[in-house]
This record gives C-alpha cells, structure tokens and sequence, in this order.
C-alpha cells in the first residue's frame, strides 16, 4: 500500500510548478511571435507572408472547432458565424475606440504589428496595439457569450438536428450584419451619429475594410501556440475527459457523474471564443475586407473539412489539415512551381516507407496493449509526401500536353479531397496525435506530464 | 436502502412502467427479470435518473431522489453500468476506469480503488493502456463494472451483464457480482438470464409489460412453476 501513497503524493502539484506551469506557455508564445515577426517574416516575400498568416489564422480555427465537433461529438456547421462575430466585434471596438483615443482610424503600428512589420523608427509597442489587443479579447469573450446561445439547442438535440441549428446561427449573424448601417468615416460623422449607432456601423454587405491593420505573424502565431496548447491541456484535463466521455457514450457518460448538459454548453462556449480570437486577427489583416460572408456557410465548411481531414479529436490533425486545406488551393494557382516540388516529395515518401518499415505493418499485441501507435506518424509523412508527389507529376504531364492546370485548381483540390476521405475516412490521424508515437513519448511528456496514475 | 413506489415512465404516449414498486435492502442482491420489452432497462434508467418518471416516487437511504440529476445520485452512491456496456471505445481502459471516478477528487482513495478493481479484474490490468473498442465483449462488461466501481458506490445497478456474452464469460461475471456484493455493495440487477439471475440474487421481481407479476425469495421463485415455465424454460 506504500507505493499507492508514493503515487497519490505525486498528484499534489509543486507550488512553484503551478505558476510555471501557467506561464511557460506565454513566454513560448511570446517567444515563438517574436520569432516568426522578427526573424522569419523579413526573410520571406509577401505573397508567401500572406500564405503563412492565412496558415496560423486557419489552425485557430480548426482547432477550436475540433474542441465541439472532436471532442465533444457534437456537430457544428456553423463556425464562421463565431468568426464573423469575433472579427466584427473586435474590428469594430478597435476602429471606432481609434478615434476615441487618436483621432483618426488608422493603425498605430508598433514593432511587432503589421503584416509587413512597421515602418523604420517605429516603437516597441504603441498605445493602439494595447487597444488592438483588448479588441481581440473583447471579440472573442463576446463570441464565447453566443457560444452559450448556441451549445444551449445543443442540450435537446443532436446529430443533423443540431447541425440544422448551428448552420441557422451562422445565417443569422450572416443576414444581421449585412443589415448594419455604413461605416463612418471621419471624426465629424461619428459625432454627428448617435453613440448607440456607432459601433454597429460596420458597413453592410458592402463590407468593413476600415479596421486598422494591426495583425502580424506575431499576433497570430502567438494565439496559435496558445491554442495549441490550451487544447491540449483541456484533452488532458478532467473538463476535456468529461467532453470525451460524452462523444464516446453520452448515456454512459452522465451515468458516471458527468453533467452532460453543462459540458456540452462549455465545449461550445471554449471553441466560440477561440473562433473569435481567430475572427479579431483575420479582421485587422492586411488586404482583409471583413464582409458578411465571412460568417456563411462557405466559410463553415472549410472549416469543418479542415477538421474532418485531420481527424474528429486530433488536435494535431486539425492543424496539419488546416495548413494543407488553407495553402493547397493556393498552390494549384501556379502549377508551374508544382514541378519542383518533387524535390522534397520524394524524401518524404523514402523516410516515411522506412520508418513504416520500421514500426512494422501491424500493431503487435504488446502495442495494442500499450495503447502507443508507432504507424501515424509515419503514415502523415507518407500521405503528404504522396500528394507533393502526385501533384508535381500531374504539374509535369499537364505542361507536356499544354494544359494549364491553374484553371482547373478547385477540381484538382475537391479531387483530392475525395481521394482522401475514400482512402482514410477517419482523417489523417483520426482520433489520435502526432506524439501518440512511441517516438514523440520525451516530447509529449515535456508538454504534458501526467501527473502520476499511469501504468500499475 | 431503496424504495421505489407505484414508478410509471411513459415514452411519448407509449407508457412503459404502469407503476412498479420494490424495494431493495441494503447487503441484498435483488435481481429483476423479465422478457425483452418488460420494462427492466427503463426502471434502472429511471431509478438513476437517466429517464424522466411520470408518476410515483423512488427514495434512497430515506431522501426522495425521483427528481435528484443523475450525476447528483452518482456523488450520493448510486452507480449505474449501463446496458449494452457503454464504454468510452476510443479512450484506454485506464481512462475509462478514471472517468468512472468522475465524481470524486479523493486522489489516494481513487487509485487504491483502482488497485481494487484491477485485482478483481485481472484482465483489465493487462490491457490497461489499450483502447477500450479493441477489447472482447466480456473484457468490455468488465470494464463497464469495474468502471461504475470506481465511484465507490453503496448501490450499483447493473443492467444486462451477461448480454452477448459466451456461457463461460457469463459464470466468471456472475462469480464477480457475488465478490462486489460480498465486498458490501448492495445490488440491483436487471437481467434477462433468469437462471443465472436467480442463482446470485436474494430476492427477485418479475416484471411482465411494464408491471411486477411475481416477487419473493429467489429460490422459491426458481422453484415455482410459473417462472420455471416462462423463463428458465423447464417444466
């Protein structure tokens, strides 16, 4: 019995690793923000800027959405809606409180802000990032606030019927801001306008392409570690296990003690707000303009095919998938390029075969028993080494018969989608992570140590 | 230890409990069986709360608990291993046995509970950090069991444990049905395995379409000739 009381101790944290435990993520992210705005935006060109932004605002997004959808296994089609309303929200507070605080609506760039950075000369930080900042919040807080309003149908209905009711609050907000008044240019006509007006005047169906233009590849990536790893805390947690409990066996789940309802309104409640963080970003990009498609169904969808791709409860594959899904299409526009790519296809395919070869075809028992699967990371390096591959040949044949391929690009990417729900229908690593692999055990135990319970 | 009086449920304009009454006392094991469609699963489901009653009331240790939320009964002492098993299949049997302990923080006595119920079920141990969808049947009504035990329930209602599974498994599950009780749990079993049933339980109810036909010491009633007739298939 001494050993039980060795292990029961070690589930009392240090005191000091509580506040580290808390903290270490934002200076990582901090850090990581830092790296990506200082070091590697200036050292690439703008369009590729724009694609890797576009990449981190996406994996927000996917992983938020995994959190309703993969872990709690409700199905959500309406997201965008959250997005819209973070994205309106915070572009809003941030352009009109702008004028409140500076006068005018343009943005006050500080070292770390603007997709191209700042210009020369500029602070390390400025009063309007602190505003931008609090936007963000703002939008996202606010975004959480529906999220009850909408996990709430969620309570009495589920499958296709929930799907229905979450697809009708995206059109809602969808229709609501396409009935908001036009934006107000100048100091002269927000005073002339009557308080209650003003922040609601964000553009209509003609769009809110005003916001100031604070988001960088700090901003984002910052949220997105931060988002990584708050999910993966919350699959971890007792809050994630009662989310998982209820998409394994909703019945089981509230016969052990699991208040159903109450988790599947916070599971709503949680990806809202980081949906809405990922709107407040996507609002203040550069060459955004903010419109009320951004809260339709198109939007939604793409979402929910980054999800599914990645598989319904991966974390990990939600961020991968969000990264191809985003760029993918982009890629197809210049097929010429595709040719080159081969280059670091075939590698992939190479390293990936070898380290299958290695794990071994099937999973013996004694691995099924250790509940480790060596296979998925292996199988990701094949799967995109495959598709890198495929497309730098289908680039060579087209340009042999002088087909341009740039014209057909959606047909290639909903192909390939096809393609790949027929061949791995649960997703790139269904309900499993990267670091599930016996190889990623010294990573995943630095990220989360379980504090002791594991193994007898 | 648990009265339930004159219970109804209706699904919808279907009523599937015409108000059943039984009461079990605490150290007992009360079987209830009956055919498919007797209404057995619904007065578990409605006991714990996890159906609605239309009518009647169901006390517990002398408070009323008819209108308690299931996972306030699950913090008073009821378990429930639902019917058909209900095991989280994408998470490890580990984790299974961890969320069966939900309600609970007590860390110390949830891994000596742990240790219990791993000793009871010396297969689970084995498949600890395997995925509970990858284990056989039988592996998966323990699972279900050392689960709803890991609440450390005074009453545990168990629904159908012998569903599905070979004559073999059946004997080892019942086997640990009588250790739990003997261990203290009280038992309410809900089983269409009259023999089985019968043999384990103390006393037993016969439910027919949503009403009590018969009820008395088990042996008598596997002695008697209406119940050997219509459920152990003798006589």
């Amino acid at each position: 019995m001494a050993s039980l009381q060795d292990r029961a101790a070690q589930f009392k944290p240090a005191p000091m690793g509580g506040a580290w435990r808390a903290l270490w993520p934002l200076a990582f992210a901090l850090i990581v923000g830092v790296l990506m705005q200082l070091v590697l935006r200036p050292n690439i060109d703008a369009y590729s800027s724009t694609q890797i932004l576009n990449i981190g605002i996406a994996i927000i997004l996917a992983v938020s959405l995994t959190i309703v959808n993969g872990f709690t296994g409700q199905f959500s089609i309406g997201h965008a809606g959250f997005l819209a309303v973070g994205g309106y929200v915070a572009g809003s507070l941030a352009y009109y409180g702008s004028f409140a605080f500076f006068g005018s609506g343009a943005a006050k760039l500080g070292m770390l802000s603007g997709l191209y950075g700042a210009p020369a000369g500029a602070p390390v930080f400025t009063g309007g990032e602190i505003l931008f900042f609090v936007s963000l919040l703002a939008g996202g807080l606010i975004s959480a606030l529906l999220g009850v309003a909408v996990g709430l149908p969620s309570l009495r209905l589920r499958g296709d019927y929930l799907a229905i009711v979450t697809l009708g609050f995206g059109e809602i907000v969808r229709v609501l801001i396409q009935q908001t008044p036009q934006v107000l240019m100048s100091k002269e006509a927000i005073a002339e306008a009557p308080a209650w007006k003003v922040p609601l005047s964000v553009g209509g169906s003609l769009g809110f392409g005003n916001v100031p233009k604070y988001t960088s590849h700090f901003w984002v990536y910052a949220a997105v570690v931060i988002t990584l790893i708050f999910a993966y805390r919350l699959k971890q947690s007792s809050t994630g296990r009662a989310l998982l409990s209820i998409r394994e066996d909703e019945i089981a789940a509230e016969a052990m003690g699991v208040r159903t309802t109450y988790y599947k309104v916070w599971g709503f409640v949680i990806a809202a707000f980081f949906a809405g963080i990922a709107g407040g970003l996507y609002a203040h990009t550069l060459g955004i303009s903010l419109s009320p498609v951004d809260a339709g169904f198109q939007k939604s969808f793409d979402i929910i095919i980054m999800v599914v791709l990645g598989g319904l409860g991966s974390i990990s594959g939600a961020a991968i998938a969000a990264a191809i899904v985003t760029y993918l299409p982009e890629l197809l526009r210049t097929p010429e390029t595709l040719e080159k790519f081969a280059v670091v296809g075939i590698p992939l395919l190479i390293v990936g075969f070898a380290m299958l070869g290695m794990a071994g075809r099937r999973s013996s028992e004694a691995e099924l028993r250790s509940g480790r699967d060596r296979r998925a990371l292996p199988r990701v390096i094949i799967g995109l080494g495959a598709v890198i591959v495929g497309l730098s040949a289908l680039a060579f044949v087209a340009k042999r018969f002088n087909i341009n391929l740039g014209e057909y690009r959606l047909i290639i990417y909903a192909l390939a989608l096809i393609v790949m729900m027929i061949t791995r229908p649960q997703g790139l690593l269904g309900v499993r992570e990267l670091w599930d692999g016996a190889l990623y055990r010294p990573l995943r135990d630095f990220f989360a140590p379980r504090s002791g319970g594991r193994g007898a | 230890m648990l009265n339930v009086s004159n219970l109804q449920v209706s699904y919808g304009a279907i009523r599937a409990l015409h108000g059943i009454s039984l009461n079990v006392e605490k150290g007992e094991i009360v079987t209830l069986i009956g055919c498919n469609g007797a209404g057995k699963t619904t007065t578990l489901r409605a006991i714990s709360g996890l159906v609605r009653s239309s009518g009647g009331s169901v006390s517990y240790e002398g408070s009323d608990i008819t209108r308690v939320r299931p996972h306030e009964l699950v913090r008073m002492g009821i378990a429930h291993s639902p019917e058909g098993r209900g095991v989280f299949a994408n998470l490890t049997v580990e984790e299974n046995l961890e969320l069966g302990a939900y309600a609970r923080s007590d860390h110390a006595a949830i891994a000596q509970d742990k240790e219990k119920g791993l000793t009871l079920f010396p297969r689970l141990r084995e498949r600890l950090r395997q995925q509970a969808g990858t284990l056989s049947g039988g592996e998966q009504q323990m699972l279900a069991m050392a689960r709803a035990l890991m609440a450390r329930p005074r009453m545990l209602l168990l629904d159908e444990p012998s569903l599905g599974l070979a004559p073999q498994v059946v004997s080892t599950i019942f086997q640990i049905i009588r250790e739990i009780n003997a261990a203290g749990t009280t038992i309410l079993l809900v089983e269409q395995n009259a023999h089985m049933a019968l043999k384990v339980a103390h006393r037993a109810y016969v439910l027919e379409t949503g009403e009590i036909a018969m009820e008395g010491p088990a042996q008598e009633l596997a002695a008697s000739d209406e119940v050997r007739k219509a459920y152990l298939g003798v006589g």
